[in-house]
Formats: C-alpha cells, sequence, structure tokens
C-alpha cells in the first residue's frame, strides 16, 4: 500500500522565477518525514510537486524527477489525475466541500470521480475512515450535517478522513495544524503516528517539537535572501538533524537562533 | 468619594456633553413648522414643504449640536442628516412610480384582465363601456402568455450560452482569447436594445424571408441582451469560489471538468440563479426589441416560432399609443395601465425570488 519517493535534482518554477533548486531526497515508506524551514522557503511548493498539485497554478513548470516506487511521475505519458489518486493532500487550512455532507465529504474522492458502490460498502469507507482519523465518535449521529458545521480541528480531521478514505500510497501534509489549537494538534500528531502504519507520511511543520514528535527523518530547507531559491540544506534521522546536524544553518535553525 | 471625583478630573475625561435622545424628533418637528412657514410665504407645495424643512433640520441640528456637542459631533450630524436626506431623494422616484402604477393599473387589473385577450374587442365595444351600455372587456392574456414565453426561450438560450462562456473564462481562459471576449462581453452589455431586436430582425429576415416575426425572433434579440449579464454574474460567482476547495478536489483525483462540474458550479450555483433571475427581471419589460422581431398581436398565439407574438411591454406600449376608440381612450389607457401593473409585479416577484434562491441553495454551515 505504501510507497517511496524518489526526487532528483528537482527545480520547480512560477513563470521565470526559480522557487527551489536542485532538490534531491528519498522519502521512505511507512515513514514519517518532516519538511521543516522558514517562511517562503519553498516547503509548500515542494511538497505540492509530489502529487504534482504545483502545475494547477497557471504558468508553473517543474524540471528533474520524482520517482514513486521507480515509476517517474513526470514522465510523458503520466496522468496527473492518477498520481493525485495515489498520492492524497490535506492542506493548511482545513476545506471540506461546503455543499456536502459529513458523509458525502468522506465519500468524495469515490463520488466525485463516479465510482458506484453499495451503500453497504459506502457506509464501511465512511466509518473506516472517519475511525482512520479518530472523528467517528464525534461525527457518527451527525453524518447528514453539513461538513463546515464542525469546528477547526474536526474539520481538518474530516480533510484527512477524506483523504485516506480513496486508500493512497502516500499522504502529504501541508501545515495541517498551524490553524488548530493544541488539543486539536495533539489529536493530529496521535493520527499520524497511527498513520505510519500504513502510509507514507510527508509534513511541513512550522514547528520544531512537532517535527521532533512525529517524523523519523526530517528535511530542512533554507532560502539564500527574498528572491533566491529555496534549496534543501540536509536530510537525517530526526534525532540527528535535533541534535548533531551536520550544516550549522541547521544548528542555527533547530536551536531558534535564526527565523 | 471625593478622591475618585479628583482622580477623574485630573485625567483626561472620556465623557462629553451629549445632546438628549429626544432631540432629534424635537428639531425634526420644529423645521417642519418653520418649513411650512417658509413654504407658505413662497407659495405653499408639498415638494417645497420638504425641501426647506430638510435645510431648516440640517442648519438646526448641526447648529445645536456644534454648541453643545463640539465640532466633531456635529459633522457627524451633519453628514448624518446629508446621507439620510440623499437616500429619501433616491427613494422618491420608487416610490412615486409604484403610486401611479399602482393607482392607475388597479382599475383594470384583476382575474378578468389576466384571463382574457383583446381578440375581436374594438373601439366600439370602449364606447360602450364608458357609456355605460356595455361591460368594460379586452385583457392581456395573450400578451402575458407571450412575454412567458420569450422570456423562457430568451433564458433557455442565454443560460447555456452565459454560464459556459463563463465557466471559460474562470476555469479556462489565459491570454489573449480570453481578455477579447471579455472585451466583447462588456461591448455587448452596452448594447442599445433597439439594436439588438434590429440584429434579430435583420438575422431573420436573412434566414427566413423579409418581415419573418415571431416569438423565436423576440427570444433571439432578448438573449443578445441577456448573454452579457448571465456571463458577468456568474463570473463573479464562479470567482468567489475558493481556490482551496478546486485543490481538495484536484488532491482526491477528481479531473477539472468534473471539479467544475460537482464542487464548483454547487458552491457558486446560488449567486448564478440568482444572477440569472436578475438577467431575465432585467429583460422582461424590454419593448423596442420585441416590437421590431415579435410584433404586435390581439390573438393568443402558444406557437413561438410561427406568427405574430404579443408581449406585456409590446401591449402597454400600443394601448398607450393607439387606442382602440378614438374619441374614448381612457378604457385603453387603462389596460395600458393594467399591463404595466403585472409587468412591475412580475419584476418584483423575480426579485424577491432571486432572493429567495440565494437562501435556499446557500452552502448550509449547520451551526
Ligand atoms: N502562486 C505563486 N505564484 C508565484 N510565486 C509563488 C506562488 N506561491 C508561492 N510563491 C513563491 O514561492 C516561494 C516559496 O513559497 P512557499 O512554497 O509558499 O514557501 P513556504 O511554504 O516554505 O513558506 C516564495 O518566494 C513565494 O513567494
Ligand atoms: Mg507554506
Amino acid at each position: 500500500m505504501s510507497k517511496r519517493i524518489d526526487v532528483s535534482d528537482l527545480n520547480v518554477y512560477y513563470g521565470d522565477f526559480l522557487a527551489v533548486e536542485g532538490v534531491t531526497m528519498a522519502v521512505e515508506a511507512r515513514s514519517v518525514t518532516a519538511f521543516i524551514g522558514p517562511s517562503g522557503c519553498g516547503k509548500s511548493t515542494f511538497i505540492r510537486t509530489l502529487n504534482r498539485l504545483h502545475e494547477v497554478v497557471p504558468g508553473t513548470r517543474v524540471e528533474g524527477k520524482v520517482l514513486l516506487d521507480g515509476q517517474d511521475l513526470y514522465g510523458p505519458a503520466v496522468d496527473p489525475v492518477v498520481v493525485r489518486r495515489q498520492i492524497g493532500m490535506v492542506f493548511q487550512r482545513p476545506n471540506p466541500f461546503p455543499t456536502m455532507s459529513l458523509r458525502d465529504n468522506v465519500l468524495a474522492g469515490i463520488k466525485l470521480n463516479n465510482s458506484r458502490m453499495r451503500k453497504s460498502e459506502a457506509d464501511d469507507v465512511v466509518e473506516r475512515s472517519l475511525r482512520g482519523a479518530n472523528l467517528w465518535n464525534e461525527a457518527k449521529d451527525r453524518l447528514d450535517t453539513p461538513g463546515s458545521g464542525l469546528s477547526g480541528g474536526q474539520q481538518q480531521r474530516l480533510c484527512i478522513a477524506r483523504a485516506i478514505a480513496v486508500e493512497p500510497d502516500v499522504l502529504l501534509m501541508d501545515e495541517p495544524c498551524s490553524a488548530l489549537d493544541p488539543i486539536s494538534t495533539l489529536a493530529i500528531e496521535d493520527l499520524i503516528a497511527e498513520l505510519k502504519e500504513n502510509y507514507t507520511i510527508v509534513i511541513v511543520t512550522h514547528n520544531m517539537q512537532q517535527a521532533a514528535r512525529v517524523s523519523d527523518r526530517t528535511a530542512f530547507f533554507n532560502i539564500a535572501g527574498t528572491g533566491q531559491p529555496g534549496k534543501l540544506i540536509e536530510m537525517d534521522d530526526t534525532t540527528k538533524i535535533f541534535t548533531n546536524p551536520g550544516e550549522k544553518a541547521t544548528e542555527d535553525y533547530v536551536s531558534g537562533r535564526f527565523g | 468619594m471625593t478622591v475618585d471625583t479628583a482622580a477623574r478630573t485630573e485625567s483626561t475625561p472620556l465623557t462629553h456633553r451629549q445632546l438628549p435622545r429626544r432631540i432629534v424628533p424635537v428639531v425634526l418637528a420644529v423645521s417642519i413648522a418653520a418649513g411650512a412657514g417658509l413654504a407658505a410665504l413662497v407659495g405653499f407645495s408639498l415638494p417645497a414643504l420638504a425641501i426647506l424643512s430638510a435645510v431648516v433640520f440640517t442648519v438646526a441640528i448641526t447648529t445645536v449640536s456644534g454648541v453643545v456637542e463640539g465640532r466633531r459631533k456635529a459633522v457627524d450630524r451633519l453628514v448624518t442628516t446629508l446621507v439620510y436626506s440623499a437616500f429619501a431623494v433616491a427613494l422618491v422616484p420608487l416610490i412615486s412610480v409604484v403610486w401611479s402604477v399602482l393607482d392607475n393599473g388597479l382599475v383594470r387589473f384583476g382575474a378578468d384582465f389576466l384571463n382574457t385577450s383583446m381578440r375581436n374587442v374594438t373601439g366600439l365595444h370602449d364606447q360602450e363601456a364608458v357609456e355605460g351600455i356595455g361591460p368594460y372587456i379586452g385583457g392581456a392574456y395573450h400578451a402575458l402568455l407571450g412575454t412567458f414565453l420569450i422570456t423562457a426561450l430568451a433564458t433557455a438560450i442565454s443560460v447555456p450560452v452565459g454560464l459556459m462562456t463563463s465557466i471559460y473564462l474562470v476555469e479556462y481562459g489565459r491570454g489573449k482569447l480570453a481578455k477579447a471576449i471579455r472585451f466583447f462581453v462588456d461591448v455587448m452589455t452596452g448594447i442599445p436594445s433597439i439594436v439588438a431586436g434590429l440584429f434579430a430582425a435583420s438575422l431573420f429576415a436573412v434566414l427566413f424571408g423579409v418581415g419573418t416575426r415571431n416569438g423565436f425572433a423576440g427570444a433571439v434579440a432578448l438573449s443578445v441582451l441577456m448573454i452579457p449579464v448571465v456571463v458577468r454574474s456568474s463570473e463573479e460567482m464562479l470567482r468567489i469560489v475558493p481556490n482551496e476547495l478546486r485543490e481538495a478536489a484536484y488532491a482526491l483525483g477528481v479531473p477539472k471538468w468534473r471539479t467544475i462540474v460537482k464542487v464548483v458550479l454547487p458552491t457558486a450555483v446560488s449567486g448564478i440563479a440568482s444572477g440569472v433571475t436578475l438577467a431575465i427581471a432585467r429583460v422582461v419589460g424590454e419593448t423596442a426589441p420585441l416590437i421590431v422581431t415579435a410584433g404586435f398581436t390581439s390573438s393568443i398565439n402558444s406557437n413561438p416560432f410561427s406568427d405574430w407574438m404579443m408581449s406585456l411591454p409590446a401591449y402597454v406600449y400600443s394601448s398607450a399609443m393607439r387606442p382602440l376608440s378614438g374619441s374614448e381612450p381612457q378604457p385603453s389607457f387603462d389596460r395600458a395601465w393594467a399591463a404595466a401593473l403585472t409587468l412591475v409585479i412580475i419584476v418584483m416577484a423575480l426579485n424577491l425570488i432571486a432572493r429567495l434562491i440565494a437562501r435556499i441553495f446557500a452552502p448550509k454551515t449547520g451551526r
């Protein structure tokens, strides 16, 4: 179910602006990989290239390779829609579909793709996904109410349920807790620890403690100055990055002397 | 207690002298009295009373407030008064239109008027009715039916074209083509309605022979006016659908077209539907384009694809400009007013419906 990702020499552009330069990294299957770094260094931009979501912004382009278990996502005959079905994403701001009920939000990936499913089967998916996202107990009595009626933390867990309902190989999370209170944040961190059993998880976070708590490996991105491209400075086991990093810039950042 | 007062006078006071709340009605009453006096000097009339009272009130309240409450409060009162006056002025035409349409229209308006056509009604009937020998007869059923059919056809043409254009502009259009389309839509918005009518008339003359007039030609003329309105309003509504929702759908592996159909359109549907309703309200009273395309008739015609078709605006126009009886035009004028009242009711109903649609289809928060 879960797959590894290998990125080599990736350059990411917005028009002529090179936002991320020369990233090479390996993301292991069934592990949590955290991206840290100061604002604007291209973490969001980079993570969005991993499911080919970057290209929905007009005028953008990507150079280099992203291999999902050996297959190049940017190969000439690859359909980005198929890629996105295998690599799910959770965004910084919870974005449940406002026109859909809780239940339909969870089933969105299936229903919107017009896959037919028997009701009992759909019920199973809803329950399994909501349990997987730790939302079942709060949501089971209100499955037919609109998803936008939940609290922010519940909405974010609903978005996670929606993402795992289609059983992707990889789950990308771009600062999933930055709009949430500490209790919801903790709930989501616990969830990430559970999801790691089955999924490859990549998480962008601004919170260093969070990276230290949830991730197995950490990648530090940095930027030389505004208008400069963001770069991957180093990537290593999380404990190593936080205790004994190889680069001075990483040490400054994780010890709070920078950004 | 004493300590308290001392402390308060030392620091900057947070309160200042205020006029009592009842001051506004009092000053208003005095101003109206003064306005009446002044109006009597120049020759009394209602507009003179209103204008003079407003001027007196503005000066009085500003001065009183300036003396008691200080400069900032006085300016606030002045501007508040000006804003309310502007609102009242803007309301005058609306109220007087509604009033005169109701006053004149109710003479003939009723079930009978909405249920009969003008077939076989002649000037003689009108003369007899005025002389008291016969009943008042003749109605606008044929015109109501024509307006309904023509507007429905125009909507059926404009909504798909307009909606798809706006989808193109918001979701797909980049570069020169989109810019050109947007420019031409703007140009179309400004087309005088008679030009739209002449366009449709000449189109039908080329296709089906000179002098072809039917309801469909009228619908085409109205579409020319309606499409840009639909494009503009739908475009705005599609644009305010947050990009995050589109990306959420893409991230689930939903193709773009299905994202548009199943996520973007449902999210925007309340705004689009109420925009369409307002566009209908906008064209339902168009007169000139229908006169040159659908023509006039006194009989019921329920086939928009052949023969002339009456519409409410054309009915109002012909009843008012060409009364059936030259010597007794009043019954015709009454019918014109009743038809005008019908139109006003339709437009108001459409506006209400637009609001209802916006409320009913709006995404629910469930809180
Ligand atoms: N849609 C966009 N168009 C152009 N430039 C963008 C866009 N989004 C982000 N950028 C630029 O790309 C760089 C990286 O941004 P981002 O990936 O959001 O950083 P991070 O997530 O690390 O804070 C920034 O310089 C930002 O200004
Ligand atoms: Mg970001």
